[in-house]
C-alpha cells in the first residue's frame, strides 16, 4: 500500500495552538511523522537581554500562561543564583504554594483536554468547572488568574493573611476529594480506559534514550522528578512522594497527573498550614556580579531549565530555557509509530503539549546551507 | 432591525486562532465556554472551520511565521465577518513588542473591530466583548 501524507495544521480543530505535523499514513496506521515548530516562536531569548533583571520575570511568566508560576521561579532561582542570595523562608513557601496551585490547575484543564479528545465532554466541563475553584483562589492570593506576577527574584510580592491561608486548607481539602473521584473514574469508565489503554506506547528503555520529562517519563516507569532529585524552595522541607506508573501507555500518564493533582494539594495544604513568620522579600542589587548559572524546577509538563550568563551590569547576557514540551517531542514522535490514525489526537494530548513554550526558530539558507541563528541576527543588526 | 441581523446577533459563531500567544488568553477564552461563564447561552459556539465563522478570536501577537496562515484565514471567512482582538498581545504586541519575530499587534496584518485588553483578559472581559458585539450586529 502506497504511503500518503496527511498534514495536521497549522490551523486545526485539533490543535489549540498553531503547529504543524504531517502524517505519513499506510491505510489507516501512521509509519511516520513530520513536525514543523517554529510558528509561535517569539523571539523570548532575545528580549531577556534587552530587560532588566527584576522586569525580566514577567517576560519569563509569559513563555507558556498555563505553567507561568513554573516558568516564574526557575527565572529567579536562576537570577538569585547569579546574584548569590536566598529569599526569605516565608517567601519559599508562598512560592512553592503558587508553583503547586499552578499544577494543580494545569492537570485539571489537561484532564479536561483528554476527556475532549475522547469525546467525552462531560468529564470536560467537570473538570473545568473545579478548576474555576483553583484559579478563583489563586486570583484571592496573588491578584491574577492566570499570570500571577508574585514570583520575583528575591521572593515574592505579595503576602498570604491568615484568611486566606485558611481558605486555601479548604480549597485543597475540596480539590483532594475531586482528584480521588477523578482517579476512581479513570479507572472504572469504560469510555476512558478503553480508548487509553496500550495506546501509544512508550517503553522505559524508549524513554530514557530519548530524554523524555515529566509525567512522560513516569508515566513509563521511570523514576525522574527534579522535585526528589534536586529540591528547591519549600520541597526541601516537605516529604515528597513521587507518583510512577509502570503501564507505559496514555493510561499510565493519565493516572500519573491525576495523583498528582492530589500530591500537589497535599503539599499546598500542608504549607498553608504552617506559614513560617519572616519578610516575604529581600532587596536584590541592580547590578549582578559577573557569571553564570543553572536552575531546574519540575513544571507541570516536566522538568524546566534555565541556564543564565551576566557580564556584570543590570541585564542578562545570555538567557536560555530550556522547555519541557521540547524534550517530549521525540518520545512523542515515537509514540505515534504504528498507532491508528484516530488515535492520534489522543497521543498528541497525552504529552501535555505546550508549543507556545516549545518554539524554536531554524535558519534555513536558500542555497540549502544551515546558518548559525547568532549570524543571521547579527546580519540584521537584531 | 431587519430579521437578518436579529438572527445574526443570537447565533455569533467564532473561531478561535491563536497567533502565537502565550497560551494564557486561550485558556481564558475556551473558559468562557465552560460551566461557570457559560458563553454559549448567547448562542455564542466555537467552530473549527473558517467556513462556518462570524468572528475570528485572535490572540497572541502574530508571530512572521503564522502571519500569511491568519490572513489566509480572514479570507477564507464569508462576510459579514468580526475580528476580536484578544489580550494586550494581540492589540499592542504586549510584552513582545519589538521582538524580531512578531508583528505586534492583530491590526498590523488583518482589520480589527473590537479590542479586548488585559493580559490575559478575564472570561467576563470577553462576555462583555461579545455583549457588545451583538448590539453592533443588531445595528445600534
Amino acid at each position: 500500500m502506497s504511503v500518503i501524507q496527511v498534514p495536521v495544521g497549522p490551523q486545526h480543530p485539533a490543535l489549540k495552538e498553531p503547529e504543524r505535523f504531517i502524517l505519513h499514513v499506510e491505510g489507516e496506521s501512521v509509519v511516520k511523522v513530520d513536525v514543523k515548530i517554529g510558528y509561535a516562536h517569539r523571539g523570548i531569548e532575545k528580549i531577556f537581554e534587552r530587560k532588566m533583571y527584576i522586569p525580566g520575570v514577567f517576560v519569563a511568566e509569559r513563555i507558556c500562561g498555563i505553567c507561568s508560576a513554573a516558568h516564574a521561579v526557575a527565572y529567579s532561582l536562576v537570577v538569585e543564583k547569579v546574584a548569590e542570595v536566598e529569599p526569605p523562608e516565608r517567601a519559599k513557601a508562598i512560592r512553592t504554594i503558587a508553583f503547586e496551585l499552578n499544577r494543580i490547575q494545569s492537570h485539571l484543564l489537561w484532564l479536561g483536554i483528554l476527556a475532549h479528545e475522547l469525546g467525552f465532554d462531560t468529564l470536560f466541563m467537570l473538570t473545568w468547572r473545579d478548576r474555576e475553584l483553583v484559579l478563583s483562589l489563586i486570583e484571592r492570593l496573588f491578584g491574577n488568574r492566570v499570570t500571577y506576577g508574585a514570583v520575583v527574584p528575591g521572593g515574592v510580592r505579595r503576602d498570604i493573611s491568615d484568611a486566606a491561608a485558611k481558605e486555601t486548607v479548604k480549597v485543597c481539602e475540596k480539590i483532594i476529594e475531586r482528584a480521588r473521584e477523578y482517579l476512581d473514574l479513570c479507572l472504572s469508565e469504560k469510555t476512558i480506559v478503553m480508548r487509553t489503554e496500550n495506546i501509544g506506547i512508550l517503553k522505559p528503555h524508549q524513554s530514557i534514550a530519548l530524554c523524555a520529562v515529566g509525567p512522560v517519563a513516569r508515566g513509563s516507569a521511570v523514576r525522574f522528578d527534579v522535585r526528589e532529585d534536586e529540591p528547591y524552595d519549600a520541597l526541601e522541607l516537605l516529604d515528597f512522594q513521587m507518583v510512577v506508573e509502570d503501564g507505559c501507555d496514555t493510561l499510565s500518564r493519565t493516572l500519573v497527573r491525576v495523583k498528582e493533582t492530589e500530591v500537589s494539594a497535599q503539599i499546598v495544604k500542608e504549607l498553608a498550614k504552617k506559614l513560617p513568620a519572616g519578610p516575604i522579600k529581600i532587596r536584590l542589587p541592580m547590578k549582578l556580579p559577573e557569571g553564570e548559572a543553572v536552575s531546574r524546577v519540575e513544571a507541570p509538563r516536566g522538568e524546566l531549565f534555565y541556564y543564565a550568563v551576566s557580564k556584570g551590569g543590570d541585564k542578562p547576557y545570555r538567557m536560555k530555557v530550556r522547555t519541557p514540551t521540547l524534550a517530549n517531542i521525540p518520545a512523542l514522535c515515537e509514540m505515534l509509530k504504528g498507532c491508528h490514525i484516530a488515535d492520534v489526537p489522543v497521543i498528541l494530548a497525552s504529552i501535555d503539549p505546550c508549543f507556545a513554550c516549545m518554539d524554536r526558530v531554524e535558519v534555513v539558507d536558500s542555497s540549502g546551507r544551515r546558518r548559525d541563528l547568532e549570524e543571521m541576527l547579527r546580519r540584521r543588526g537584531v | 432591525m431587519g430579521v437578518l441581523s436579529w438572527a445574526r446577533a443570537k447565533s455569533i459563531w467564532v473561531l478561535h486562532f491563536n497567533s502565537g500567544g502565550c497560551n494564557g488568553c486561550d485558556i481564558e477564552a475556551v473558559a468562557a465556554f465552560t460551566p461557570r461563564f457559560d458563553a454559549e447561552r448567547f448562542g455564542v459556539l466555537l467552530v473549527p472551520s473558517p467556513r462556518h465563522a462570524d468572528a475570528l478570536l485572535v490572540t497572541g501577537p502574530v508571530t512572521k511565521q503564522i502571519k500569511d496562515r491568519l490572513i489566509r484565514i480572514y479570507e477564507q471567512m464569508p462576510e459579514p465577518k468580526f475580528v476580536i482582538a484578544f489580550g494586550t498581545c494581540a492589540c499592542t504586541g504586549g510584552v513582545f513588542k519589538g521582538s524580531y519575530s512578531t508583528c505586534g499587534g492583530v491590526d498590523k496584518v488583518i482589520p480589527v473591530d473590537l479590542y479586548i485588553p488585559g493580559c490575559p483578559p478575564k472570561p467576563e472581559a470577553l462576555l462583555n466583548g461579545i455583549a457588545e458585539l451583538m448590539r453592533r450586529v443588531r445595528g445600534g
